[in-house]
């Protein structure tokens, strides 16, 4: 078994650093001044440790658009991103709507290696919202699925809905829906406001979200289902979450809201650059600062990235025929940093709940989001919380380079990742 | 001036500089049998469009073949849109072929931007003749030709802006440019073809006409288009025209020097009557004729890059 100490770490920024025995897969000892025979000892400078990230949104694009990602370039973002469990989304092309393309991203995933990569399953057959996908028979394939999207679509029609959170409710399934009204955002191209009128962009009114999250807030606690709401965008939103939740009957209802929406607004659409369309689309100031509050409060629980990678000719080309979404893996860290640490609405322990714990309970996870602490599973990242990096599209590992951060400065660097054990990441290098 | 992609880059004196230049050619050219200067000789000019439109492609070949430039006409089917490489790879193949400039008319919002992004290195410059719902600077700067023909200097002027406002390119550009020169501008329309948003847009945002129409020095009508009626925007084509249809009762109400203009092609009987349409208070076809000298003024700034004199 082999045996990793990390010297000069501080679990969740606190207190006095300390060294943490890593024995096989597992936390072994931690305290000040370790002495142990270890087959690589890794000197951390005082980076603060905490469990390894999990992203409940992840395109990884294979099968089908292998050109843009697959799950070993994606694997490669993650590990380097701090993250040590992924669920790759099932808009895939075959449509991950049965066990044989959940079994195969699994499989690859573990060849791989680098990151634990859950296949989600589609809800509906096709993603085309009409019948259901066979959810049990991908809840008991190989690749356990429990979470379960249309996302890129969203479960419109509300039977399809109601049924998807009844249906999963015996397995413990998740239904993990992209809340958009296709009828109110018909054409829609930019968040509806006064950029989109002032470019010419059809709208994407916040309402069109809105009105599908307290639909589905009511059908979840009328079937006793598990709802997760992805990519939060708008501040009403936020209050209708708000609501649910301070109700007795709440039910098990979380949400996720992206990094890109807690730092990014439509002001940046004026160049038409389409590396900055994503959908739901780039909100206003009230919407960010709303979002900000809802992560700190734990009114959305937690921070997925959507990690959306494409091709250069699905991105240079016009808005309109532009594929929405950005890259995000590798920047989520920062962004987090940047918009809530360093203002103050979250300390490293709420990082930890925000993007590895609460995420892994969510996914019903429980060998991820364990705390830093002796004989739990060593899926760790340490970060340097004060070192200031300058994002580079080129040195991300993704195929694509659809980063709107590209040129940014951004605080906190992954020090290390660590997935059971062993190091997949360490200073901006890949390990495998 | 780089490119021309939107009436919102046009500070004043770039803006009246362009319609001081396009009365000129005007004069200029007033009673030559033979229209032609050698300006842009050697130069190769492209329409490029994905949009039919012969009222706007033909004015800006004639202004290109009046300036002696060469014109080539481009017409891309709008079912190659979408296929995101087809604007990028048509854009790059048109710069390595020696143009000097392309006017594009593309059906997505922000296209000529694009363009100009991808051919800033080729040094090909790029005019907007019309992107999705933003912008048609060129029809703005003809408008605003024509009115300052009417009406004179355009600063302190009360101008109505009337119907399809959310789908127009043409409110968008001429918004922008009129406020730039100085008129005030309401817009009027039905709350459902009114863009949200459009409040910022320095522009007072009405719903009724009638009470309007004593106040202004102009009442430019748009375009509604036949999809638009069936996509719930108002009930019927009749009750439009019953809220916002010119008719001879409203160019009543309007002051006697009150000039009426329609960028074309008119629905006659619901957005104007046809009598209003031919009265003299309009200036429908004033318009069109002062696009090509517009036109002229805008390749003229672009490739020629110095001011005319007469
Ligand atoms: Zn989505």
């Amino acid at each position: 078994m082999s045996r990793v100490l990390l010297k000069d770490v501080r679990p969740y920024g606190a207190g006095e650093p300390v060294d943490v025995l890593i024995n096989g897969e597992v936390i072994a000892e931690i305290g000040p001044g370790l002495n142990a025979d270890a087959d690589e000892i890794v000197h951390a400078g005082g980076a603060v440790a905490l469990p390894g990230f999990v992203d409940l949104h992840t395109h990884l694009r294979e099968p089908g658009r292998e050109d843009a990602e697959t799950v070993e370039t994606g694997s490669m973002a993650a590990a380097l991103g701090g993250y040590t469990a992924v669920f790759a989304m099932a808009n895939t092309d075959p449509v991950a709507d049965n066990a044989v393309i959940v079994e195969h991203v699994w499989r690859r995933g573990r060849e791989v290696g680098l990151v634990d990569v859950h296949p989600v399953g589609a809800v509906t057959v096709g993603l085309k919202g009409e019948k259901l996908a066979e959810l049990g028979t991908m809840r008991r394939s190989v690749a356990e699925v429990r979470v379960f999207s249309d996302d890129g679509h969203c479960v419109h029609d509300p039977l399809i809905m109601r049924r998807a959170l009844e249906y999963t409710k015996s397995f413990g399934g998740v239904v993990a829906q992209h809340a958009e009204e296709p009828r109110l955002t018909l054409g829609a191209q930019a968040h509806e406001g006064a950029n989109a009128a002032r470019l010419g962009l059809a709208g994407w009114p916040a309402p069109a979200e809105e009105a599908i999250v307290a639909r589905d807030c009511l059908l979840a606690g009328h079937t006793g289902g598990t709802l997760h709401i992805c990519h939060v965008s708008t501040e009403g939103t936020a209050e209708i979450l708000r609501w649910w939740k301070s109700r007795e009957s709440a039910g098990r209802v979380s949400a996720e809201v992206t990094p890109h929406h807690l730092l990014l607004t439509d002001d940046r659409l004026d160049t038409y650059d389409p590396v900055n369309k994503v959908n739901p689309p780039l909100r206003g100031d009230a919407d960010v600062l709303a979002l900000r509050q809802a992560l700190a409060d734990g009114t959305v629980d937690c921070v997925a990235t959507d990690h959306a990678p494409h091709a250069a000719q699905d991105k240079d080309c016009e808005w309109s025929a532009a594929k929405p979404g950005m890259l995000g893996l590798q920047t989520a860290l920062g962004i987090v940093v940047q918009t809530m640490v360093r203002p103050g609405l979250l300390d490293w322990r709420g990082v930890a709940r925000v993007m590895s714990e609460r995420p892994a309970e969510i996914a019903g996870l429980t060998d991820q989001g364990r705390p830093v602490a002796a004989g739990e599973p060593a899926n760790l990242v340490l970060v340097d919380p004060e070192a200031e990096w300058t994002v580079r599209g080129a040195e991300l590992a993704s195929l694509g380079e659809n980063s709107p951060f590209e040129g940014m400065q951004l605080p906190g660097r992954v020090v290390a990742t660590l997935l059971r054990g062993r190091l997949t990441a360490h200073e901006g290098k890949v390990r495998r | 001036m780089r490119h021309l992609l939107s009436t919102e880059d046009l500070d004043v004196a770039t803006a009246t500089s362009l319609l001081d230049t396009a009365d000129t050619l005007k004069q200029t050219l007033l009673g030559r049998e033979v229209k032609k200067l050698p300006t842009l000789r050697g130069r190769t000019v492209v329409t490029l469009f994905y949009e039919n439109s012969t009222r706007t492609r033909v004015s800006f070949e004639v202004a290109g073949k009046w300036m002696s430039a060469d014109v080539i006409n481009v017409s891309a089917s709008s079912s190659s849109v979408g296929k995101g490489e087809s604007l990028r790879d048509t854009a790059l193949t048109l710069a390595a072929a020696g143009a000097d400039c392309v006017i594009i008319r593309h059906p997505a919002s922000g296209s000529a931007h694009r363009l100009a992004g991808w051919l800033d290195e080729a040094g090909t410059q790029v005019i907007n003749a019309g992107d999705g719902m933003h912008e048609h600077p060129t029809q703005a700067l003809l408008d605003a030709a024509t009115l300052r023909e009417r009406l004179g200097e355009l600063a302190g002027r009360r101008i109505a802006i009337v119907g399809d406002l959310l789908h127009s390119r043409v409110a968008r550009s001429n918004v922008h440019l009129l406020r730039t020169l100085g008129a005030e501008v309401v817009l009027v329309a039905p709350p459902t073809l009114v863009p949200a948003g459009a409040q910022h847009w320095g522009a007072e945002v009405r719903h009724e006409l009638d009470p309007e129409l004593p106040k202004l020095d102009a009442v430019m009508m748009l375009r509604v288009q036949a999809e638009r009626m069936h996509g719930g925007f108002f009930p019927s084509a009749r009750e439009y025209s019953i809220a916002y249809g010119l008719n001879e009762a409203r160019l009543g109400m309007l002051p006697e020097h009150a000039v009426v203009l329609h960028p074309g092609p008119m629905l006659r009987g619901m957005e104007i009557a046809p009598a209003v349409a031919d009265s003299p208070r309009a200036a429908i076809t004033q318009q069109v004729s002062n696009g090509v000298h517009v036109r002229m003024a805008v390749l003229y700034h672009l490739l020629a890059g110095e001011e005319i004199t007469a």
